[in-house]
């Protein structure tokens, strides 16, 4: 029977991964000496699962790397060795490369074995010396499959004496007497010998002996291995069977033929050669991201309470269904009016709570996330020669799922930011009257429609001179602009912005904090920084729920109706024109209050027409993204109301000034306008640069 | 149809299983662990059980002894999921009134020839 083992890796991947991130937690719980028993059974169950999961599904890779880690766990579970520092950091590195290599198995990639080997070699040292070198594992099992050595024989004499408790073992000596005519023809004699008179017999006992004739040319470790599980209380004797017997050549060569190739086949998917040690070109290769449907089509796990609650939820739906269908049937008069404009609230109500359902069973707790730090600021830690303490709060706080992935990589760096930069060294701190050890907080709460993660240290904060030098230095301020200490602050956000002996192992991996805000603003969030010099910094970062429904404004603009996210909106005005600038013939500015505001003309920017091309005519919705505020021309402002966000992306193409489309209650299409993209396409970014100065003179 | 139940604590192994056997024609019941096994167990009657050693809550070998105690499994074969390095396990689950086991990593075509040692 062919079964595709291919629709179990998924799974399997999953289970993997969880595996690793329990062993990974637990191995940062552990202690050098006798580490205690229930945490190393944990660790040694996830690395099993993995080896035997690995060597099912054919990634022998995997399992024969996962061999020697688990053997050494074993040893260690059964009090054989002292757990060691050196040790745990092995494991450690072990559960990187089994990540690294179940990844690139995910995404149908040979996996990298050279770091598995260097650290296979490690193991095998700390093994070897009472333990000889572990076998790989395909070894073992190609053995069967040696040359027939006694092909001469022609079949074997077995005596088969069962023990008297066989039956309670479940094992049933018919079957094996079965499982030999299998194997060629029989000839059974049934000894009965030991059977007691009637009145002695126990019907749970077997008395019966057999004396057994097998024609055939199997291998002897064919018939022991009928006998396998009963063999030790069973008295069993297999002797060859030398006289000649000619019949039926051809059909044994047949059988021979059947039996060599699943063998082979066997001996094949586990010894699958990943001994070649890949070139030194490739090791460096970042994992390729394979086609989405390999690493991102994961699946997500619910609890049960979300489930019941959703099917609770389609019950009432049900319901309500039923009643309206009730109400309209046959003929439809007013009386009825009432009672459907019931049903049809009802029927909202119900639709509303089954979108929110729906939407809690993306969401999962920040834990998710919150998980890899620990291992994170350990090994940093290490490596940067401080102490620090990690505080991990509000890790139950649930997130919307893509939201989660895309936010993992800001908040590492930015993690490693304040490890690297905020926290002193053991020696600075207790110079500076601190405890020795450095706190660095992860905190998540809901505040809101929001998502708040914050990242605080208790370090020396930013140092607003060096920053605000470099600033003059890469051209991204003037010197005699006279900035608050929180703009300066905030300048390390700014594109451009690195400074040169900041760039260390850690943080200086190209990606600056321009980078991470970019990030967080494409999720539609937003991030902001507290510095309290000598007494730590916190950035403070801001995200929606969820990026599948938003809530939005509908405008008209001309005959195209665009949706502005309300999030963005600060207020909507008519514009008062004689308060309108044309500034350098390029573009236009309002002067709204203390500020100024540029204009962008939708219809101009998406280039068709408006109701009007007069500014007095429309409707100026006052906008902010990063840069500052931005005025939209429309024609006319239509309703709020929560849009689903459909990918523009994968339906279309990416266009530029717009984020997404959603689709109407009359059915028509609309887009979702991107602010800060719209500002980029409508060439006003300079504007706003120049602007936000002239606003700050303004103020001052 | 004859009943298995089959029990991993990795849900892959215990998807190979199920799909395996339901393919072949068994009736299939799965469990994720030694308690969760001996609970579903002690409402039907299983015609063989199938269960990995190492799991949490209740190991594979302690679940083969509770199940033997009762009396609807006094003679029902009981296969264990054993990889290489367990084999010392062998004769502790043979101790516990274990039938036999199936050596990991096994292909659906050698978990059915195993089974057919004792579900004929």
């Amino acid at each position: 029977m062919s079964v595709d083992l291919s629709q179990f890796y998924e799974v399997f991947f999953e289970e993997s991964f969880e595996g690793l991130d329990v062993m990974e937690a637990e191995l940062l719980n552990l202690q050098p000496g006798t580490p205690d028993d229930e945490t190393i059974n944990t660790i040694f169950r996830s690395a099993h699962s993995i080896k035997g999961g690995s060597g099912t599904f054919g990634f022998s890779s995997v399992s024969d790397f996962t061999h020697v880690v688990e053997t050494l766990l074993d040893q260690i579970r059964d009090g054989q060795r002292q757990l060691t520092q050196h040790q745990i950091d092995l494991f450690l590195q072990s559960v990187d490369c089994l990540r690294g290599m179940l990844d690139s198995l995910r995404a149908s990639e040979e996996p990298d074995t050279q770091v598995s080997s260097e650290l296979k070699k490690q193991f095998e040292a700390i093994l070897s010396g009472e333990d000889a070198p572990t076998e790989p594992k395909g070894a073992e099992l190609a053995e069967p499959s040696t040359p027939k050595a006694n092909k001469k024989q022609q079949g074997w004499n077995i005596s088969f004496k069962p023990g008297l408790d066989i039956l309670k073992t479940g094992n049933e000596p018919i079957y094996m007497l079965l499982e030999l005519a299998d194997l060629g023809e029989v000839d059974v004699q049934l000894d009965v010998e030991q059977v007691p008179v009637l009145g002695d017999i126990d019907p749970e006992i077997c008395y019966f002996q057999w004396q057994i004739a097998l024609k055939s040319d199997c291998e002897q470790a064919a018939v022991d291995e009928v006998f396998d599980w009963v063999i030790d209380e069973s008295d069993i004797v297999i002797d060859a069977i030398k006289a000649e017997v000619e019949d039926s050549e051809q059909e044994y060569a047949l059988a021979e033929d059947d039996n060599a190739s699943t063998q082979l086949e066997t001996a094949e998917s586990i010894t699958d050669p990943p001994t070649e040690v890949v070139k030194p070109t490739e090791t460096n290769k970042a994992p390729t991201k394979a086609e989405p449907k390999n690493t991102e089509a994961s699946s997500i796990r619910v609890s049960i309470d979300k489930v019941d609650s959703l099917i609770n939820m389609v019950g009432e739906l049900v319901i309500t269904q039923a009643m309206l269908t009730q109400l309209t049937d046959g003929e439809l008069d007013s009386s009825k009016l009432a009672r459907i404009q019931e049903g049809m609230a009802q029927l909202a109500h119900n639709t509303r709570d089954l979108q929110e359902s729906v939407m809690r069973i993306r969401m999962l707790p920040i834990s998710f996330v919150f998980s890899r730090f620990p291992r994170l600021v350990r090994d940093t830690s290490k490596k940067l020669g401080k102490n620090i303490e990690l505080k991990l709060l509000g890790e139950q706080t649930e997130l919307d799922k893509t939201v989660m992935e895309k936010i993992s990589d800001p908040m590492v760096h930015l993690v490693r930011n304040s490890m690297d930069h905020g926290l002193e060294s053991p020696e600075e701190r207790v110079a500076s009257g601190k405890s020795e050890v450095g706190l660095l907080t992860l905190n998540a709460y809901h505040q809101g429609g929001n998502v708040v993660v914050e990242i605080a240290d208790d370090g020396k904060g930013l140092n607003t001179e060096k920053i605000r030098s470099k600033a003059i230095e890469n051209g991204l301020i003037k010197d005699t602009d006279e900035l608050s200490e929180q703009d300066i602050n905030e300048l390390i956000f700014e594109p451009g912005f690195s400074t040169a002996d900041q760039v260390s192992d850690l943080s200086g991996r190209g990606v600056g904090m321009d980078v991470v805000r970019r990030n967080i603003l494409a999720l539609n969030g937003s991030i902001e920084l507290e510095s309290r010099p000598g007494q730590g910094s916190t950035f403070t970062i801001r995200l929606p729920l969820t990026l599948a429904i938003l809530d939005g404004q509908l405008v008209r603009v001309g005959e195209h109706i665009y949706i502005i996210p309300l999030v963005n909106i600060i207020e909507s005005l008519q514009v008062d024109v004689s308060k309108v600038n044309n500034v350098g013939g390029e573009y236009e500015v309002l002067r709204l209050r203390d500020e100024y505001v540029p204009i962008v003309r939708l219809y101009e920017s998406f280039n068709h027409t408006a109701d009007s091309n007069k500014l007095e005519d429309g409707l100026l919705v006052v906008v902010e993204n990063d840069n500052g505020k931005v005025g939209i021309l429309v024609d006319e402002l239509l309703a709020q109301q929560q849009v689903v966000i459909k990918s523009l992306e994968a339906n279309y193409m990416r266009v530029e000034g717009i984020s997404g489309a959603t689709i109407l209650g009359d059915g028509t299409v609309s887009l979702i306008i991107d602010v800060a993209g719209l500002v980029k396409l409508a060439g006003i970014n300079k504007a706003l640069r120049s602007i936000s100065h002239l606003n700050k003179e303004e103020v001052a | 149809m004859k009943k298995i139940l089959a029990v991993d604590d990795s849900a892959s192994m215990r998807q190979m299983v199920s799909f395996t056997l339901k393919k072949a024609g068994f009736d299939v019941t799965d469990a994720k662990d030694g308690v969760d096994a001996l609970n579903v167990a002690k409402t039907s009657e299983f015609d063989l059980i199938i269960s990995d050693v190492n799991m949490p809550n209740m190991d594979g070998i302690t679940l083969i002894s509770e199940l033997r105690q009762l009396a609807q499994y006094k003679f029902t074969p009981m296969l264990m999921l054993t990889t290489e390095s367990g084999l010392e396990k062998k004769s502790a689950g043979k101790a516990a009134g274990a039938t036999g086991w199936i050596v990991k990593p096994f292909n659906p075509d050698q978990l059915l020839a195993t089974i057919n040692k004792v579900l004929r």
